[in-house]
């Protein structure tokens, strides 16, 4: 993963709460077995709407995506960050969101911007009323600024752990396998009821002529 | 030591090391075939292994039909992803249960129904609704497919503990609400983001009195109160449902367990986060009329007025919810016109739930112009349905007995509710679009959406 220090773009509003994964992409989407190519899959049907503001043409190029509050409520699919990803978006600044969409940024190298909520319509504002606002997010610094809405250094929250690996472009799997010893360890000390799996993959019923 | 909440017990005994983020243990990964390709894939990707194969169990059911079965499926997508499932897991050593096997049906309805979910265990899976588990006093959440693949490679996550809530349930619901009521009403009262960042704890007598798959369906719907899961503590309602379950400890183990799992309870002076006392005394059954699960009322009531919201925010997404699903203030719910009726999903389609909406059903005809579906959470419960007869009941009176898996609750196997017309749904959500491009969902119970296909009109019961 890229290493981020901070991100300065335009920003694509959407002024709505409570916007769920649903509408960020449709579950047909996530019939795919790709881990990329899910740019047309973002806001799928509110994009059928010509007015819709992804797609004005000078939203285009966008990095950072201005939502309202409670964003990625919903399910758990990961397919939402990655459409967000691949749209080219690299941070959402929301006054809140929900809470697996939240942790799901970071792992795939998204920044959850949580602005208080007036700082939040200010930059909805400004961003709303002109495409080529830009927007700063400073990760080291940890401040978001947007001087055209009057934002200016103004602190944002993020968890120090997402924050330490988006800073150092770190894999989360790496950094749990630093600690095999003490996985180990617990491993060896489970109570004795906990429950097993067979590996096995179960035959499908006789003449229900299942691929398998 | 502070007294603890069941939550923070549970925690501590997973941490393996860490401050405010913490690397936790998993003790249980469920895994599907739709979050899980592309970890599978991250793991070949970077030559890693799934390290507890033993821990770790699949099964189809987003994408399966649950009409026709006949391989090679007509969906080309859907079958690939079924087919490479089976690869994954025959790659990686990981039990799955596909397709057209005894053991499939949805990954929330089978873990417990094996006896894989139980008291003070950690259980993972990539899907929101993972919550249903905790019913059993486990701290159980759904996860993105980058946490997946981290719980394959490594067997734990690293997350904050959640902080805690304690939603304390009082009263003696009315006969004809049922758990699924009471999950509406929770999320009504507290809204979809009450319990965000929370990890909620149901506790109170509607809880004591509740059975095992009444206290799923309420786990199973903390996800749309906004929290990271629910749970409740294990008791003899508990103990009973598990006795006997296949994976669930035997004989001389079984009673050590149980004793141990009667240990699983917050202190009772433990301190919550945050406290939610409601009084839900004479609750009757309830029905969304909007496109979010807060958004709910009574089923003999009618369709909330926006301009009476005191809250912008909310007055503005009511007003938004009232014009997609083409409804008007003070409009009689009783007057909405049904158009399909879905009975299933991981929130209700256990054995309890088909008897309830079968005992409605029985002897009666699905009203005129309604399309009725019964989708079993699973093949085994499919065939204990059949066992019982069920079947008939549903089959006689116009309803199509289907095949187990997720189904309209998801729309993406085919089964969707036709744009613009409104559904009875005992899913778990009433989002925009979410059973097909149009689709107007009420939730409710199995009960009344039994009602609901006989009558033709939203309704609780037929003597209405």
């Amino acid at each position: 993963m890229d290493k981020i220090d901070s991100i300065t773009g335009t920003a694509v509003p959407i002024d709505a709460s409570d916007v769920d994964t649903d509408q960020i992409i449709p579950a047909v989407w996530m019939k795919r077995v790709e881990r990329t190519g899910f740019q047309d899959g973002l806001f799928a049907k509110w994009r059928r709407d010509p007015g819709f503001v992804l797609n004005q043409p000078e939203r285009r190029g966008a990095t950072i995506l201005v939502a309202g509050p409670n964003f990625g409520c919903g399910s758990s699919r990961e397919h939402a960050p990655w459409a967000l990803r691949d749209y080219g978006f690299k941070a959402i600044i929301a006054p809140s969101f929900a809470d697996i969409f939240r942790n799901n940024l970071p792992n795939i190298g998204l920044v959850p911007v949580t602005l208080d909520e007036a700082s939040c319509r200010k930059v909805m504002a400004a961003v709303t009323a002109d495409a080529a606002t830009p927007v700063t997010v400073d990760l080291v610094a940890r401040t978001v600024t947007c001087t055209a809405a009057g934002v200016v250094d103004v602190p944002f929250v993020i968890e120090e752990n997402a924050r330490y690996r988006l800073i150092n472009g770190k894999d989360l799997i790496d950094l749990a396998l630093d600690f095999d010893e003490q996985i180990r360890r617990h491993e060896e000390r489970r109570p004795f009821w906990m429950p097993r799996t067979n590996g096995q993959v179960e035959p499908a019923f006789e003449l229900s002529g299942v691929e398998q | 030591m502070a007294e603890r909440t069941l939550v923070e017990r549970i925690w501590a005994e997973h941490v393996i090391e860490g401050t405010g983020e913490e690397l936790i243990f998993i003790d249980m990964h469920l895994v599907h075939e739709i979050t899980s390709p592309q970890a599978f894939e991250g793991l070949r990707d970077t030559g890693r292994r799934v390290r507890r194969p033993d821990l770790t169990i699949a099964t189809a059911d987003h994408d399966v039909p649950t009409s026709s079965r006949q391989v090679p499926l007509a969906d080309e997508i859907g079958r690939r992803q079924l087919m490479l499932q089976i690869r994954n897991c025959r790659e990686f050593g990981v039990e799955l249960h596909p397709m057209n096997s005894l053991g499939q049906g949805i990954v929330h309805v089978i873990g417990p129904q094996m006896g894989l979910t139980l008291p003070g265990m950690t259980i993972v899976c990539g899907d929101s609704h993972t919550a249903t588990h905790g019913a059993f006093g486990a701290v159980a959440f759904g996860i993105g497919t980058s946490q997946v693949e981290h719980v394959l490679a490594t067997q734990t996550l690293r997350m904050a503990k959640p902080k805690s809530m304690l939603v304390r349930l009082d009263g003696t619901i009315s006969p004809q609400a049922t758990a699924k009521d009471v999950a509406l009403a929770v999320i009504r009262a507290i809204g979809t983001d009450g319990g965000t960042g929370h990890l909620i704890e149901f506790q109170g007598p509607v809880i004591d009195r509740m059975s095992m798959e009444g206290r799923m369906t309420l786990c199973n719907m903390a996800i749309e109160a906004g929290a990271r899961s629910g749970l409740i503590a294990p008791d003899e309602t508990t103990f009973a449902y598990l006795e006997g379950r296949e994976r669930a400890p035997q004989g001389a183990d079984w009673e050590r367990a149980r004793a141990e799992w009667s240990t699983y309870r917050s202190a009772p002076d433990a301190v919550f986060d945050t406290v939610v006392e409601l009084d839900l005394d004479g609750l009757g059954p309830q029905v969304t009329w909007g496109t979010n699960p807060g958004q709910t009322t009574d089923i003999d009531g009618a369709v909330p007025d926006p301009a009476a919201l005191a809250d912008p925010v909310a007055r503005e997404a009511a007003v938004r919810a009232l014009d997609y699903m083409g409804l008007r203030p003070g409009q009689r719910i009783a007057e909405i016109p049904i158009r399909t009726v879905f009975i299933g999903s991981c929130t209700n389609g256990r054995l309890e739930d088909l008897r309830a909406a079968a005992e409605v059903v029985k002897g009666h005809t699905v009203a005129d112009g309604i399309t009725a579906l019964v989708v079993p959470g699973s093949e085994k419960i499919k065939r204990q349905a059949e066992a019982e007869g069920l079947h008939e009941v549903f089959t006689a009176a116009g309803f199509q007995w289907r095949n187990p898996g997720c189904s309209m609750c998801i729309a993406m196997n085919g089964d969707v509710v036709e744009p613009g017309t409104h559904a009875a749904s005992t899913s778990n959500r009433n989002f925009e679009g979410r059973q097909g491009p149009g689709a107007r969902t009420h939730l409710v119970s199995p009960r009344s959406a039994a009602a609901t296909a006989i009558s033709g009109r939203l309704a609780a019961s037929l003597a209405d």
